[in-house]
């Protein structure tokens, strides 16, 4: 009956991608089972992936493919150099750079790493919210829009003392994800529309809301035709930490302040126990006095406002002036940032130094080596999907499997094994032999 | 056709569903399956059906070996299972349901449509089913569901039939004609495997009854050994087959519901100016068969539901209009109908669900953020005054059994301060020491002056603990009757039959369960 | 299930005494009546008349181009005085809105046609105001054809996600199948010097990240919705980086362009006004219609459609009469992958165009929607997708002929919608039960 009830209830729009979602514990859980061995070596398989690509784009590896029967020394050493010259590049951008200067551009990449995982972070925590009560938040991008947007406008077009400037920049870049989620949320929790859906429409209209609003004078406040807007005040920046050569600025307190917070909120308040209780059975939960529909709400309103944070802090931090492609690609960046965190806090927030360190890395790899950029893209998908499949990995790199089965039956073993948990639910058992 | 297994072992992991079955099926027999909730009957039969492979032992058909890659070989071999949980689709009509996997194609892998109606047509007639072949599943009521089913089975001429706990969804009239339908099988040499755990079905319906425990075979029985006797088999020990109680000692009113009525999203009535009146230290039964109201009216009466009419009455206060959780601090405990998706939520430590409902009350909570050390203290007295058999109360509930999660709930419920108790099924899926357990529990809470109301659709279990029975059909109540009323005249109640009318004509003809209960008594 | 089952529950039983009379009648009087539909009709005609109509200059004409060169017959600009014309057009509504509003206080159902012909007032309505006193003609074909060609990767996309859904697996990563059909497309059709070469390339690499997407999905359980929004940053990556490499290095030899030609079918392309529009198209387009039409006979009428349709509703259900789950879901899926792909050429060969960085530019998302819109089914989704393209167009030429309405607002119309459709505006949406869940036996 209960399956029954769940397939084809007629009345629930969207039975089964609420079915979806459950399964999404089921991949949330999986995730956090794989333990950081399975993490290591997905970023392991990441490079080694990269590092072919760039082979196979190099002109002078395939100069020296060309005689490769000839002197397969030359392929082999060329290869190895640009493989070399390529993550050395990475690595000087993103941690430690030997080569420069100065010691304070020898130490400069961290902090820019660090200024790239501010966004990550705040809004992956806000998606890792959502991934924790269930919900497939895919408009990061469309809240991190509105929460610069907000943020821009606030930070220009008004004049404010200094601290309440900013705070007042921020609680609007906060409200502006909150409000873009919200709508989301509100759907969902009223006439369950799928937030999956509804959320990758509100992206698609956010940028163009977006582009109407750089082409409005009153908005962008230039005088000029340029679809970008004027800068922020200083009185509504982020404070630099560093001073001088460093772009590092508060924001990384405040994705710190952040990290914290979104932890309590989980682990130690009520709403969080409700939040987590939705996510992994929301019948449960209302039939324990859960008002579903307000946290369901409050799960995109918080993480929409954790997104639109990041924004902001994106905005008020690092650019500055409001443009078109203000939010680049951090929506997408920021899931799997989430998922490669498990949805924790704390492993969201090393996920956003991870990979805002590949992006740093990936600006001087650029410069120097001549790699494209778009190939922490790449880095990045690839981790993500190797870490959300350990059997895979494992795979890969012949390990055995936890129960220390063959890998050859690992199909039946998997299955087996779901079965056995199925049939074991209802079995049998001590009380009898009492 | 002849039906054999050899030493068939089935394991999952470390754990044994099936050891060394060996069971022989006669053709034209009906062979019953007789054994406690997960006892291994399902795995069993989906191991002979294919779904899963057996680690050990062979099947037999007509003494030939086979092996099954699959449900498609076990049904090509002649063999045609209905499950528990039909395996039909609600959004395909009868035909298509039939057809599937064996569809009659014209070019171009198009289905000729006529032709599969005409095999339905075809078996309805034959076996006088009245079945419309262009009906749609989920608008079919369960027993024309299950005649779908047969006729699935039927139209890859199954010669070997498993049904596995068929009449769980039957009222004892549409359970009668089953087993017409099931007698007409056999005679036209059909064998029958019917999976149950039910002991007064396969004393009216088997030829032979073998009994299965723990995933081993623990004995055969002849149709006529007495139920307490399969029960002890089945079990392994001594049971009593009823609970014992003392009469009940109904105070004044503690619970009402009056005129209630609930309108489903779809817009049909699905509960009709319900009144019930539940007096302290009484245990009201809701029997019915399941679908005609009883869910939504505990839903309705915790406030999952929207009541558009009527009155919840408890201790003086009405409580229509309040939230869920209001509901459950004016005194409500509540057991749910489906343990997994209601009662539980699997992942949770078995803390978390210890203060599912309470989690934002005093002392677990300040309302604002949670006290763990004063949840865990709790969780742990009150599991093991329950006897929970658990590891620590930090495993996630899903590690255990079915019993100890309803001990669980149970606990939950209980420890607090409850001033109405209302279960929906509060032991389906469990085993018998189990439902033991539940059921003194249940009448220790009416003992202590604690108006109850359980809802069950198994007539054992109403028959067991009710002080009073109300009888649900299409969202009326039917007529409410004394806790010893006559099965034959519940079972006539449940098909919609007045009182009065249900005791005329349960007199001059009794059902075949029921004259089965005769001979038991006789 | 229990609430559609209960008032039947008993029917077969002989024994009914009590009759179902009553509660029929109860059902009746407390089924609410749906206001929703009327008063949106309501609104939007008192929209139509009050903007459309009342904000048109007074006086103004909107003229209608109808004809192209080839006609057989060449029909005659039209001219519509636009206040009058709105009004009318407004008024027609008024009319259907009052008619909508009857209907449902007497609870009478109406059929498509009522929303449909609403639908084509309030569009001409708009046209007439966008139109009005421009002194540009409003170039009707142009606005028809250019509806149909921005519809080509929708529909394309939204059959990919049909076929996919349909057997259960949800395919977000549509987007990135189009565009790793248009970038192979590109590469494909460069390197041979032939457009026909990239179109029957650009399947495999939609059929490539479709099985990636099943792979995944069927053999490790990931979660299918982030599988697919993970692969199409890993499509984006892939062929941005390309790009920046090896396509930029030698451009001449890796992404040059390629046009597939126009294959005018004779006689039909001649028809004035949809002969040019549906009739004078590459053979891609022509592709389109075929790929429609089979899935709309095959899906509900083939042994391969009934078996999708399956295990995209109850894999269980499937298994217990011998139909392979996982071989189903990654069959269907991998070919509507190189559906998917087949859109993909479209952006390149289908247009003659190079291939540049995210091309499809969240065309794959608008499939998505058509689809979700068109309720899994082809026809449905053909016409959402064919709506889309149409707001879009009409945002394009209206964009040129200077009009009062921001031509975002248009772009974003689609998005829109599509939110009211999953929100239960547009009626109930009913996905695939087991769309999503793996089948784990």
């Amino acid at each position: 009956m209960s399956t029954e009830k769940k397939n084809n209830d007629p009345a629930e729009p969207g039975g089964a991608l609420k079915e979806a979602e459950s399964r999404l514990h089921y991949a949330v859980r999986e995730l956090s089972q794989s333990s950081w061995v399975i993490t290591l070596l997905s970023v392991v398989v990441a490079l080694v992936v990269g590092a072919l690509l760039i082979l196979a784009t190099n002109p002078q590896v395939q100069s020296t493919m060309g005689y490769f029967f000839a002197q397969p020394g030359d392929f082999f050493l060329t290869s190895f150099e640009v493989i070399r010259d390529a993550y050395s590049a990475l690595f000087r951008g993103a941690v430690y750079d030997w080569q420069a200067a100065t010691p304070e551009r020898s130490i400069r990449p961290i902090t820019e790493t660090l200024v790239n995982a501010v966004p990550l972070i705040l809004a992956g925590l806000g998606i890792a919210i959502g991934f924790r009560s269930g919900m497939l938040n895919i408009g990061g991008q469309g809240q991190i829009i509105l929460g610069a947007t907000c943020a821009a406008f606030i930070g220009y077009a008004y004049q404010l003392p200094l601290g309440a400037h900013l705070l007042l920049a921020l609680v609007g870049g906060a409200l502006g994800g909150a409000i873009w989620g919200g709508i989301a949320g509100v759907l969902k929790a009223k006439t369950g529309a799928n937030e999956v859906i509804v959320t990758i429409m509100l992206n698609n209209i956010a940028l163009y809301l977006l582009a109407w609003l750089l082409r409005q004078q009153w908005f962008v406040q230039t005088g000029s035709n340029q679809p970008i807007s004027a800068p922020v005040e200083d009185s509504a920046r982020l404070f630099g930490l560093l001073g001088g050569g460093f772009r590092l600025h508060a924001g990384i307190l405040l994705a710190i302040a952040a990290t914290v917070f979104v932890w309590w909120l989980l682990e130690r308040s009520t709403l969080g126990f409700e939040f987590r209780a939705i996510g992994e059975n929301p019948e449960a939960a209302r039939t324990a006095g859960v008002n579903v529909p307000k946290a369901t709400a409050l799960v995109l309103i918080i993480g929409g406002g954790l997104c639109g944070l990041g924004g902001a802090a994106h905005l008020l931090g690092t650019e500055y002036r409001l443009g078109a492609g203000i939010a680049g690609t951090l929506g997408f960046d920021a899931i799997t940032v989430a998922l490669l965190g498990r949805s924790k806090p704390l492993g969201t927030f090393l996920a956003g130094v991870l990979f805002g360190g590949l992006r740093a890395g990936g600006v001087l790899m650029q410069a120097q080596t001549g790699t494209p950029i778009d190939i922490v893209l790449v880095l990045q998908s690839v981790i993500v999907l190797l870490i959300a499949a350990p059997p895979l990995v494992r795979a890969i790199f012949f390990l055995p499997n936890p129960d220390g089965k063959p890998r050859s039956t690992g199909r039946r073993r998997l299955r087996n094994q779901q079965a056995a948990e199925a049939a074991e639910q209802p079995t049998p058992t001590q009380e009898v032999s009492k | 056709m002849k039906l054999q297994l050899k030493g068939v072992t089935k394991r999952f992991g470390t754990f044994t569903a099936n050891d060394r079955i060996d069971l022989t099926v006669q053709p034209g027999e009906i062979h019953a399956l007789l054994g406690e909730n997960g006892a291994g009957k399902s795995t069993l039969m989906n191991t002979i059906y294919g779904l899963y492979s057996p680690e050990e032992g062979e099947i037999l058909l007509d003494d030939k070996r086979v092996t099954f890659n699959g449900p498609g070989d076990a049904v090509e071999a002649g063999i045609g299972m209905v499950h528990q949980h039909f395996m039909l689709i609600p959004v395909f009509s009868v035909t298509e349901s039939v057809m599937l996997g064996y569809e009659p194609t014209k070019t171009a892998g198009i289905i000729d449509f006529a032709e599969a109606r005409r095999r339905v047509q075809e078996i309805s007639a034959r076996f006088g089913f009245d079945v419309d072949p262009d009906a749609m599943i989920e608008d079919l009521p369960v027993g024309a569901q299950q005649r779908v089913e047969i006729i699935k089975a039927l139209s890859r001429d199954a010669r070997v039939l498993i049904l596995d706990e068929p009449t769980a969804v039957l009222t004892p009239q549409e359970t009668d004609e089953l087993i017409a339908i099931m007698r007409q099988l056999k005679e036209s040499g059909t064998s029958i495997v019917f999976i149950t755990h039910k002991l007064r079905e396969v004393r009216a319906i088997a030829d032979k009854i073998t009994v299965i425990r723990r995933g081993k075979i623990v004995g055969e029985a002849l149709p006529d050994s007495t139920e307490t006797e399969l029960a002890s088999l089945m079990v392994g020990r001594e049971v009593n087959l009823t609970t014992q109680k003392d009469p009940a000692e109904p105070g004044d009113v503690g619970f009402s519901v009056q005129d209630l009525t609930v309108v489903s999203r779809a817009g049909k009535v699905v509960l009709d100016n319900v009144s019930l009146d539940i007096a302290r230290g009484e245990i009201l039964c809701v029997a019915g068969v399941d679908g005609n109201g009883q869910t939504e009216l505990a839903e309705a009466i915790l406030g999952l539901r929207e009541a558009v009419d009527g009155t919840i009455t408890l201790d003086g206060t009405n409580l229509r209009r309040m939230s869920v959780k209001d509901r459950l601090n004016a005194g409500i405990g509540f057991v749910p109908e489906d343990r997994s998706t209601d009662g539980v939520i699997p992942a949770f430590s078995i803390t978390e669900n210890f203060v599912l409902d309470q989690y934002d009350q005093q002392p677990y909570s300040n309302g604002v953020a949670m006290k763990p050390s004063v949840m865990r203290e709790a969780a742990v007295e009150q599991t093991s005054r329950f006897d929970v058999r658990l590891g620590t109360v930090d495993d996630p509930i899903s590690t255990l059994s079915g019993g100890n999660q309803q001990k669980v709930v149970l606990a939950r419920e209980m420890s607090r301060d409850i001033r109405f108790f209302l279960a929906s099924q509060p032991t389906r899926g469990l085993d018998v020491g189990s439902i033991e357990f539940v059921h003194r529990t249940i009448i220790e809470e009416r003992d202590k002056g604690t108006p109850c109301l359980i809802v069950s659709t198994e007539l054992d279990e109403v028959s067991n603990l009710a002080d009073r029975i109300a009888v649900m059909y299409r969202g009326v109540v039917v007529g409410i009757v004394p806790g010893d009323t006559d099965r034959d005249v519940l079972g006539l109640m449940m098909a919609g039959v007045p009182v009065e009318e249900a005791y005329a004509q349960a007199k001059d003809h009794h059902t075949i369960l029921g004259g089965a209960d005769e001979g038991a008594q006789a | 299930m229990s609430d559609q089952h209960t008032p039947e529950q008993a029917t077969e039983v002989e024994t009914t005494a009590v009759q179902a009379q009553p509660l029929q009648e109860a059902e009746s009087r407390l089924q609410p009546i749906k206001w929703k539909f009327p008063i949106t009709y309501a609104l939007l005609a008192l929209l139509s008349l009050s903007a459309f109509t009342f904000l048109s200059p007074t006086g103004a004409v909107t003229q209608f181009r109808l004809a192209t060169a080839s006609d057989f017959v060449t029909l005659p600009a039209v001219n519509i005085p636009s206040f009058a014309g709105a009004l009318v057009l407004s008024l027609l509504q008024l009319g259907l809105a009052a008619l909508a509003i009857y209907c449902a206080a007497r609870r009478i159902k109406l059929g498509v046609w009522l929303p449909m012909l609403f639908g084509l007032f309030f569009v001409l309505a708009f046209l007439i105001y966008a139109g009005a006193g421009r002194g540009a003609f409003i170039p009707v074909v142009t606005l028809l054809a250019g509806a149909l060609m921005l519809s080509v990767p929708l529909i394309f996309g939204a059959m990919c996600g049909l076929v996919g859904e349909r057997s259960g697996i949800i395919n977000i990563a549509i987007e990135g199948q189009l565009l790793a059909g248009a970038f192979l497309a590109a590469v494909a059709a460069s390197f041979f010097t032939s457009a026909y070469v990239g179109l029957l390339a650009a399947p495999f690499a939609g059929a490539a990240v479709g099985g990636l997407l099943v792979w995944f999905a069927v053999k490790y359980h990931v979660n299918q919705i982030i599988v697919g929004v993970v692969l199409n940053v890993l499509v984006i990556g892939l062929t941005s980086f390309l790009y920046s490499t090896v396509l930029t290095q030698n451009s001449e030899m890796w992404n040059a362009r390629q046009q597939l030609p126009r294959l005018p079918i004779p006689g039909l392309s001649q028809i004035p006004i949809i002969g040019p529009v549906l009739f004078n198209q590459t053979i891609l387009v022509y592709l389109m219609y075929v790929i429609v039409f089979a899935l709309h006979i095959l899906v509900f009428k083939s042994r391969w459609g009934l078996r999708m349709r399956a295990v995209g509703e109850h894999p269980k259900a499937a298994d217990t009469v011998g139909i392979n789950v996982a071989r189903t879901r990654i069959f269907n899926t991998v070919l509507a992958g190189g559906i998917a792909g087949l859109g993909g050429a479209y952006f390149t060969v289908g247009q003659g165009l190079a291939f540049g960085q995210e091309m499809s530019a969240g065309q794959g998302f608008i499939a998505l929607a058509a689809m979700i819109l068109g309720r899994w089914n082809p026809k449905g989704a053909l016409l959402a997708a064919l709506l889309f393209g149409f707001s879009s167009s009409v945002g394009q030429v209206l964009s040129t002929i200077g009009t009062p309405v921001p031509s975002e607002m248009l772009l974003m119309l689609p998005y829109v919608i599509t939110i009211f459709a999953v929100a239960g505006f547009v009626g109930r949406v009913r996905p695939p039960a087991a769309e999503g869940v793996p089948y784990i036996k």
